[in-house]
């Protein structure tokens, strides 16, 4: 099974693990992730102002390439997911929207959401399975408590993003037992790292990731895993006493597929 | 406040909000991040907006402290979105000449070797035309 893929500008430059696990984890379960040629930045949030086009516009031209290849679309980044998600729902169901964007767009078939738009957990939970993946583990992460970090992105609006449920999701959490973690639901877990106030409040930001490393780690979770970069570089600035590490959770697919070279990573740990 | 009234009309064109659905419960500053640093809570915006005082809006501090998180959109039982009102004010800012909040000029003090390419052009894209 081939997926047009949309990495995003920092899964090419500082979130690599997040992009190379996957596209190594993606060949080891049978499916190929083919990236889109002349991909274009989203923009890192959704615009969310009505009249707001041309912001708009990258995710449709990744999209339309998508349709034009009959293929879904899959993104890794919450953010560039959170963004194409939101504009696919645009160009399907707000006319305005659809029409100006078209115009711009002058494409010799109008663009109108016909492209499904995928997370790789959502390829994990609903193409491969989790109980098909977790046959697949050759070196299941035991002992390992896990607490999965939702953030925002991934989840919010619900009535677009689809994904799980807002309040209580479960995707990450049965990913963790997939590949043969413990999973550890913590309060925290979907509530905001503070995202782009980091810039210029970086106080802000740390505020709000030491309490979810202190809810993360009264509950018993030893690490943390995202799917977001921005939550990553976040959670690691915590100056939490009770500060875990945070990887990506292509790193311990990857590692759970028997992909990831253990003596070295003993090593570099 | 010579502006008020079309200043109103462009922050509902915006957002496409109904301020008149709003039904006080609560619930968006209850559960907002950064309530505490707010001077306008994320309930109190659509009082602003229904009494056409948008320029206290547009000068609050709340605008740059939203972190787009959609807990207040998401958890609103009445669909009226307080943080797309809090965009459209923020939008109303940054589309006049010289209101940026964040300038190139702003980063290289900020730049730091971990720092993701998604933290500026997100912070770009809210604090900028």
């Amino acid at each position: 099974m081939k997926y047009s893929y949309y990495p995003g500008c920092t899964l090419k430059t500082k979130a690599k693990d997040l992009d190379t696990y996957a596209r190594i984890s993606a060949k080891a379960l049978g499916f190929e992730l083919e990236e889109i040629e002349e991909w274009q930045c989203c923009g890192g949030v959704y615009p969310l102002g009505t009249d707001e086009i041309a912001s708009k516009l990258s995710s449709v031209r990744a999209l339309n390439d998508a349709k034009e290849k009959e293929q879904d679309l899959v993104t890794l980044c919450s953010a560039c997911h959170h963004v194409i998600k939101r504009v696919n729902d645009d160009m399907k169901n707000v006319g305005d929207i659809r029409t100006r964007a078209n115009n711009y767009m002058q494409l010799e078939e109008p663009y109108a959401g016909e492209t499904t738009v995928l997370h790789f957990l959502e390829i994990l939970r609903d193409r491969i399975g989790f109980d098909v993946l977790k046959k697949k583990v050759v070196n299941p992460l035991k002992g390992r408590a896990i607490g999965a970090y939702y953030g925002c992105l991934l989840l919010r609006p619900s009535e677009v993003l689809a994904f799980d449920n807002p309040e209580n999701p479960t995707i990450i959490e049965d990913f963790i037992r997939a590949i043969g973690g413990t999973p550890v639901i913590y309060p925290y877990r979907n509530e905001c790292c503070g995202g782009y106030i980091s810039l210029k409040e970086p106080q802000a930001a740390q505020n709000m990731t030491d309490r979810i490393m202190d809810s993360a780690a009264s509950f018993g979770a030893d690490s943390l895993i995202t799917a977001c970069p921005l939550c990553l570089y976040n959670l690691n600035m915590s100056k939490s006493g009770s500060k875990l590490p945070v990887q990506y959770f292509t790193e311990l697919l990857a590692e759970a597929l028997g992909l990831i070279d253990k003596n070295e990573e003993v090593q570099a740990s | 406040m010579s502006h008020g009234k079309s200043q109103t009309q462009k922050m509902k064109e915006i957002t496409g909000v109904d301020p008149y659905k709003c039904m006080k419960c609560g619930k968006c500053s209850a559960t907002c991040p950064l309530f505490n640093e707010m001077d306008i809570k994320p309930h109190q915006f659509v009082s602003y907006v229904l009494n056409e005082d948008i320029d206290a809006l547009v000068n609050s501090k709340s605008l740059w402290k939203c972190l787009s998180c959609f807990a207040c959109i998401e958890r609103c039982p009445r669909n009226v979105k307080p943080g797309k009102l809090i965009d459209g004010a923020r939008q109303l800012v940054v589309r006049q000449r010289g209101a940026d909040y964040l300038t190139p000029e702003d980063i290289p003090e900020r730049l730091d070797p971990e720092l993701p390419q998604q933290l500026l052009v997100s912070a770009f894209r809210r604090y900028r035309r």
